[in-house]
């Protein structure tokens, strides 16, 4: 039992205790966390178990492996880069926890590259409120372009708006008479290319619609239907397990429609490994996606990511993901390089706003004051005899309206090492 | 009285403490307040009429959901109107966990043992799919308005130590009528019930009753316990009362003691603290060993922690502390509560 006065002593001893820490836990005020003389720290949400992880865990992995070749290579301004990934499970409330365990613990300059649209909406208004800078969101939702809401936030995917309809356009010029149908997952995603269909198909000819969702690991149902209704080319916002089911099962029922696959869906590599080395090349011969980063065979940038992959990242399988993780690796470097000797949480968002960080993508980037999302354009993939490849055709969606426009790959340039911008 | 008095120090010295913790300490303080209201109603659930549920984590979710759909919608209404969207989400959360709590309760007075366990265990099982479709947002779940600091306070606080405020205030609302029912003739009434129900019912106490009421005084702090999450995080997601998670708040409640509201605290804190203690010690190991123990060693270490506690200390923390309390044991130990209520 407490006596009167053991608790009068504990509670003097509170309070006093109480004052003397104080201020312990005071709002911070300072404006560029995370930066020494010789290091950058910088954190990330993404799904390194559970049932996102196959495959985008591999994204981290090459984005780290992409920094330790800049570190060894001399930094950004002569720092290094700390990236420090944390395991968010796919599930938004592990994304709360490690967010905030990197703002507050880690004392991070910026959040680059936080995976996910369900997880990375939980963190959304807390890292507004925070001011702290979330740099190319690793999803396609338009959530991420609303620099008027959102000041800090920059997108990094294509949309998925943007691939829907620039799959549904090539479709369309491909086979003008065919059936077309959507298969899509049962959020932003899979409404968004649905959206881009729309925008290209007129509503009522879209002859089968069908959703699902992750947590329903069968697709039985909404294939058989889609093979009732007589598709021919089935638009997929799917992610890439669920392509390789959709295919898989179209397989197992002796359907072979035409495949056209969001790039978060479409990876090749990755869908080999789902369905195995030795019929993927026949499943998937033909398979139609979009991309917007360097992923020909021969380009100079892919060469360089694979030698990357090879000296620091144990040789880990050469994939869409690493292509994506290293990209990311590299805009940042490149916004890092821009934002001057003492970068800032203001100078580093100021350094994406101004328009002039290039990327590597194979479309020129969009980043503006008034303009958050970084690509508005796409190439057309083909997957030919097991090599995906771009066919040349490249489409921008503006307002609904999709034109053909020429690549305008940025060239490899210094060992993929950002410099500083000429004074 | 006594009891008010003793629940209103606690408060002041739990809110005290927030000072001397930095905005992720604070932060995990307010989680694990939530989690200490659920652990709580849970416990008193198990030691008091020995009805074993595995789904206070569907109640919790309930409270979060009622809470995140009642602020939002007086937020939306009136913008300005301050604490009334608190007020109100507290409300919508009390009520929507207090009439699941009621289906669940009339259910379990006719249920005994293991098919209480197993419904309860379906109940979690089926959060998903219920999120999908009912009108629950999906996996996105719903979000809930974030409370920012008052301005009197903003100079003083971070916006971690208000939530962490906000919880331990709302934690001890629903925390404290509970212990007031567990000392008073309602807590005589369940352990009646728990020792032998045709005896209790020979003695005027009707079972049923008793155990419908005492699962709606259960599953109301923990709703509470979703809605101070909710605060907390801005955002109710099914993923985050999965079935590791409700089953985490019954080893919370193990640890802690059954029965025990002070070991309730203790398990709670610990099932929030333990999991991110392990995490930190995994990053201390080379890389690639911590690579591939990732995601495994932390579910590992905690289970061989819990599996040591349990051992040690079948009674719980509270056990441990009633012995330090009372070096020689002179006074005859409180029974250990019994989920076996089978004869």
């Amino acid at each position: 039992m407490h006596t009167p006065a053991r608790t009068a002593t504990a509670a003097a001893l509170a309070a006093a205790t109480a004052v003397a820490l104080a201020a312990c836990s005071t709002p911070a005020d300072d404006e560029a966390p995370g930066v020494t003389d010789d290091t950058v720290t910088i954190g990330t949400h993404q799904p390194l178990t559970g049932p996102a992880a196959a495959g985008y865990s591999a994204i981290s992995a090459a984005t780290s492996a992409y920094f330790a070749y800049l570190n060894d290579n001399g930094g950004v301004h002569g720092r290094d880069i700390e990236y420090i990934v944390k395991d968010d499970g796919y599930d938004p409330s592990a994304t709360q926890s490690a967010v905030r365990e990197l703002v507050t613990e880690d004392e991070v300059l910026a959040i680059v590259n936080g995976l996910g649209t369900p997880t990375h909406s939980a963190v959304l208004d807390y890292l507004d409120e925070q001011e702290v800078p979330d740099l190319f969101v690793s999803s396609g939702s338009l959530t991420w372009n609303q620099p008027g809401v959102y000041p800090n936030t920059f997108a990094f995917n294509a949309d998925y708006v943007t691939e829907g309809a620039a799959l549904a356009q090539y479709a369309v010029e491909q086979r003008p008479d065919a059936t077309i149908c959507v298969l899509g997952q049962d959020d932003d995603y899979g409404e968004g290319i649905l959206e881009g269909v729309e925008t290209v198909v007129d509503g009522n000819a879209i002859a089968e619609i069908q959703t699902y969702s992750t947590a329903n690991e069968d697709v039985t149902a909404q294939i058989g239907a889609m093979m009732a209704a007589g598709c021919e080319v089935n638009v997929l916002g799917t992610i890439n397990g669920f392509t390789a089911m959709a295919v898989g099962t179209a397989a197992a029922l002796d359907w072979a429609p035409q495949w056209y696959v969001s790039s978060s869906g479409g990876d090749y590599p990755t869908l080999v490994g789902y369905l195995g080395e030795d019929v993927a090349p026949a499943l998937l011969q033909g398979m139609v996606s979009v991309n917007y980063l360097p992923f020909s065979p021969d380009d100079p940038w892919v060469a360089l990511f694979r030698q990357i992959n090879d000296d620091y990242n144990d040789g880990a399988p050469f994939t869409g993901n690493t292509v994506f993780g290293m990209s990311v690796g590299y805009l940042f470097a490149e916004a890092l390089a821009a934002a001057g000797e003492d970068p800032t949480r203001a100078s580093l968002v100021a350094a994406v706003e101004s328009g002039e960080l290039l990327g590597n993508g194979i479309v020129p980037l969009s980043y503006g004051p008034d303009d958050h999302a970084a690509y508005r354009s796409v190439g057309i993939t083909v997957v030919d005899d097991g090599v995906q490849d771009y066919t040349g055709t490249v489409y921008s969606v503006d307002a609904g309206q999709v034109t053909t426009v020429e690549a305008e790959p940025v060239p490899l340039a210094n060992d993929g090492i950002p410099q500083p911008p000429e004074e | 009285m006594r009891t008010l008095l003793r629940a209103a120090l606690i408060t002041l010295l739990a809110i005290a403490a927030t000072f001397g913790l930095d905005p992720f300490r604070n932060y995990q303080l307010a989680t694990a307040a939530g989690v200490f209201a659920a652990v709580a109603g849970l416990t008193v659930l198990i030691g008091l009429t020995g009805q074993l549920s595995l789904g206070h984590a569907v109640l919790m979710a309930a409270g979060g959901y009622g809470y995140a759909a009642t602020a939002t919608a007086v937020d939306a209404a009136a913008p300005d109107a301050g604490p009334a969207a608190l007020l109100a989400g507290l409300a919508g959360a009390a009520a929507a966990s207090g009439a699941l709590g009621l289906l669940l309760g009339m259910a379990a007075a006719r249920l005994r043992g293991p098919y209480l366990a197993g419904l309860t265990l379906a109940l979690v099982i089926a959060l998903p799919s219920a999120a999908n479709v009912l009108p629950l947002g999906g996996e996105q779940g719903l979000s809930a308005p974030f409370l920012p600091v008052p301005e009197a306070l903003s100079a003083l606080i971070a916006v971690e130590q208000w939530h962490a405020w906000l919880a331990i205030l709302i934690s001890a609302a629903a925390v404290t009528p509970l212990v007031l029912l567990r000392a008073g003739r309602p807590g005589l009434r369940m352990r009646a019930v728990l020792g032998d129900e045709t005896a209790a019912a020979l003695a005027g106490v009707r079972p049923g009753p008793v155990k419908t009421a005492a699962f709606v005084a259960s599953a109301v702090p923990a709703g509470l316990g979703g809605a101070v999450l909710a605060v907390a995080t801005q955002q109710v997601t099914p993923g985050g009362y999965g079935l590791a998670f409700s089953l985490t708040l019954v080893v919370a409640a193990v640890i802690g003691g059954l029965g025990s509201i002070g070991g309730a605290a203790i398990g709670a804190v610990l099932v929030v603290a333990l999991p991110w203690l392990v995490d930190t010690a995994v990053e201390a190991v080379p890389a690639d060993l911590g690579q591939r123990l990732n995601g495994n060693l932390a579910v590992l270490l905690f289970g061989a922690v819990v599996i040591a506690a349990t051992l040690a200390r079948p009674d719980g923390a509270a056990g441990l502390l009633a012995r330090l309390r009372r070096p020689t044991p002179a006074a005859p130990t409180p029974a250990t509560p019994s989920t076996n209520t089978e004869r």
